[in-house]
């Protein structure tokens, strides 16, 4: 299907999300939509999917102007999104989740559907046992069920917003093969959007570049990062040397720590981390990263095995406890476990704080607000609530609230959804913190981060930590063989 | 007790627990959409005195029904409204519906109290009320107990086998999933928070016409509230409610028989006896031990029965979605 965007205007008060956009997009095609954080992509895919109205300007299909009123619509006519986030109904089987809004007779017919999506499945290489619930699987699995969904919905031009954010190497490739299939066999028309250079190079034939809500240049694709990043940043931006550091005490020790969970045992734990190290967690998806992390933290009571921070043995210690002694974690699930939607950035400010008055300085408060929030560069308010914020302000509040002189920090997927610029200066930020003897222990999906940040890298796969490496001896392709459990 | 005492004391558990069966179905399918009808206590009140009353002056208890269908309806409307357009806690509407429905009903109903008034017949099944125990227990009733056990099997298979079930449980888990599917949430939300209530004001009307014949101030006066914890403790599960509400009867009649064997037993205490039991139900079907017992079942049952155990409200309970 031919997609025209015309002179697409979206304006939230001051801010123009969407200045005078116009694209064309060939049937056949994948097409990549670059731009750093708050660039003004989600607002266009958002337009074009149905979700929001533009101010002004024409979508046109097939050289026809359209209006869609609802996202219902919009995939009738054959637009479907994927959404970062599959906007999907956790509670419910995969079959019902998938029947919502396809079979409108009374009476729900399960055999035709059982064999519709096993065949869909199958021919895009996907998997999933279509008998269990939507809250069992990863979000890989969720992605590919939605996607078999808008297939099955006649979609005829997909929008994938940031849909690797989250998802393992085995189901980036996955998705990444069926697209091709899609576009390259199919004729279908796909819209990448990205902020991830590498995924663009790997995936897409040609590429347009956002920057504050605007068109700003577009290329075919293979074309040279620097070109890119120049046309998303407006300069090339510099990334400054880590410097060396040297090592001080045992910060984090693990001593022989066995936990067992619903879903995953993980044995056998035996780590030293030193203060001012850095140490990446790899592994695929639910390797027992995430359980560790949170062991360390106090949430998770591990069966047997000792953690030990600065000396002090934590193994019995409940959360709060670990957090006063200077175990901080920031979870990965920002507005889930990290911060209170509803509550005023000074809130969380006087929450975070490790004393507590009975009656609080509300002046004072703000005041300390105000230099944290400057500190981090937060755009937002003392008074702004967490969920005004985006995304990425959001991230960067979780980090401000860590207080200064933690043992370690803990971190669960820190630049998730974040662009290079941002995740640079979270890195620095950390890096900075080595200072006050700081240890800090991450995992991460992304292997080139992983690498990149990490002093060691811890490997995991299946619940075991098979091997502790020094992060400049190991290659993405090393690495990549040791999570998914080879030599 | 001899057997045949047996029988018919859990005949009229299950003749005294209907109504409640039939406003727990109601109330499941409003909460299952997301909208808590919190005016149960009031409405029900209310339902049963105009039952009573229209079927009395116009000598038509089908018309007693109707009227308690409708202003379960309409209490259930002005909650819906005063939630979705008007964006108004629904609880705080909810619980002065409640306290309104107390007085008014007392106020309304003022000149028909203790009257001798039309009722229910009775009904046998021809056959099937021949059976042994099953026969008395559940074939030789009224229409108010056939009703209530026809209704949880149609509401469960509304719920869990049709479109329009679908949609209903879509809008109480993820709204704006369900809208992006193009369910008119609102709509929906709507519809069947008029249902509910219509179902939560027969379920007022059969106490007033067929359990606990005519009208007295306060007449029915916390059984709404019985049926709100009973949606609860049946985990939004119409058949788990109706066992639930079955369990509240047969304790409740257990406490009335132990009453008149030791009645030197205080009537608080044994009053209390249903909730003590319902909370040590819970304790039991959602507790470590029934953890450790599933653990010995086949892989294949264990996940489907967790399931079935879980007490989960719908996700998006009581909360409103603005379309755009």
């Amino acid at each position: 299907m031919h997609v025209e965007l015309k002179e697409i205007r979206k304006y939230f008060g001051e801010v123009k999300a969407n200045d005078n956009i116009s694209v064309s997009l060939e049937p056949g095609k994948i097409y990549g939509l670059l731009g750093e954080n708050g660039a003004g992509k989600s607002t266009l895919m958002k337009i074009l999917s149905g979700y929001q109205p533009q101010d002004s300007g024409e979508i046109l299909l097939d050289h026809k102007a359209v209006d869609f009123p609802s996202p219902a619509a919009a995939l009738g006519a054959g637009l479907g999104m994927l959404y970062q986030d599959p906007l999907d109904i956790p509670p419910f089987s995969i079959i019902d989740n998938y029947l919502l809004g396809r079979d409108n007779r009374l009476s729900l017919d399960y055999r035709t559907v059982i064999a519709e999506m096993n065949e869909i499945i199958t021919r895009y290489g996907f998997e999933a046992d279509i008998h269990a619930h939507i809250d069992t699987l990863s979000l890989g699995e969720r992605q590919q069920l939605e996607l078999v969904r808008l297939l099955a919905g006649g979609a005829q031009v997909f929008i994938l917003d940031e849909p690797t954010t989250g998802i393992s190497v085995e189901q980036k490739d996955v998705l990444f093969s069926s697209m091709r299939k899609l576009a390259h066999e199919e004729g279908k028309t796909i819209i990448l959007v990205s902020h991830k250079l590498d995924e663009v190079q790997e995936l897409c034939d040609h590429a347009f570049v956002l920057r504050r809500g605007k068109l700003v240049g577009q290329s075919t694709i293979p074309c040279p990062n620097e070109k890119l990043v120049e046309m998303m940043f407006g300069q090339v931006p510099t990334r400054r040397e880590r410097l060396p550091f040297d090592l001080g005490n045992p910060a984090l020790e693990l001593i022989n720590v066995n936990i067992s969970t619903y879903r995953l045992n993980v044995s056998n734990i035996n780590l030293q981390i030193f203060a001012g190290e850095v140490i990446g967690l790899a592994g695929l998806e639910g390797s027992g990263q995430g359980i560790l992390l949170r062991t360390i933290a106090g949430l998770i009571q591990p069966e047997s095995g000792q953690v030990v921070v600065s000396g002090q043995d934590l193994t019995k210690s409940s959360y709060h406890k670990s957090r006063n002694f200077g175990v901080a974690y920031c979870a990965a699930g920002r507005l889930e476990e990290g911060l209170v939607s509803k509550l005023s950035l000074t809130e969380h400010m006087l929450l975070a704080e490790p004393t507590h008055t009975f009656m609080i300085d509300w002046p004072a408060a703000r005041e300390r607000t105000n230099s944290r929030i400057e500190q981090y560069q937060v755009v937002g308010q003392p008074e702004s609530t967490a969920d005004q914020l985006s995304g990425g302000n959001q991230q960067r509040l979780l980090f401000a609230l860590l207080n200064p002189g933690l043992k370690v920090i803990l971190l669960e997927h820190p630049t998730r959804g974040l662009d290079v610029r941002s995740m640079d200066w979270i890195w620095e930020q950390m890096y900075a913190r080595r200072e006050d003897g700081t240890a800090l222990v991450f995992m991460s999906a992304d292997l080139d981060e992983i690498l990149e940040r990490s002093d060691r890298i811890a490997v995991f796969s299946g619940g075991v930590m098979s091997r502790v490496v020094n992060a400049s001896e190991v290659s993405v392709d090393q690495l990549g063989h040791m999570i998914g459990g080879q030599a | 007790m001899n057997d045949l005492y047996i029988v018919s004391f859990f005949a009229s558990a299950i003749l005294n627990s209907s109504p409640l069966i039939i406003a727990v179905c109601g109330e499941t399918l409003t909460e299952r959409a997301g909208v808590v009808n919190l005016s149960l206590d009031g409405s029900m009140l209310m339902a049963a005195m105009s039952g009573f009353i229209v079927a009395y002056e116009m000598d038509n208890i089908w018309l007693g029904f109707f009227a308690g269908a409708a202003v379960g309806a309409f209490f259930a409307l002005i909650i819906a409204f005063g939630s979705i357009r008007l964006k108004q806690s629904q609880f705080a509407i909810g619980f002065v519906l409640t306290l309104l429905g107390a007085d008014l009903s007392a106020f309304l109903g003022q000149n028909h109290t203790r009257l001798p008034g039309p009722s229910v017949a009775h009904l046998s099944i021809p056959y099937l009320a021949d059976l042994p125990i099953l026969g008395p227990l559940f074939f030789d009733q009224n229409i108010i107990v056939y009703f209530s056990f026809v209704l949880v099997a149609v509401t469960w298979w509304w719920l869990n086998r049709t479109q329009p079930g679908l949609h209903l449980r879509s809008v109480g888990e993820r709204p704006e999933a369900a809208f992006a599917r193009g369910v008119k949430v609102n709509l929906v939300r709507y519809l069947y928070s008029i249902v509910g209530g219509a179902l939560v004001g027969l379920a007022g009307a059969s106490y007033s016409l067929g359990i606990k014949i005519g009208w007295s101030d306060n007449h029915i006066l916390g059984l709404g509230w019985i049926a709100l914890a009973i949606v609860i403790f049946g985990g939004w599960s119409p058949v788990r409610g109706a066992f639930g509400a079955i369990l509240f009867g047969v304790t409740k009649g257990l406490a009335t028989y132990l009453q008149g064997t030791f009645p030197g037993v205080s009537i608080q205490a044994l009053n209390s006896l249903p909730w003590i039991l319902m909370i040590m139900v819970l304790i039991l079907v959602s507790g470590d031990f029934t953890e450790r017992l599933i653990a010995y079942m086949p892989q294949s049952v264990q996940d489907p029965l967790r399931r079935q155990l879980r007490l989960a409200p719908p996700l998006a309970l009581g909360a409103t979605l603005d379309e755009e």
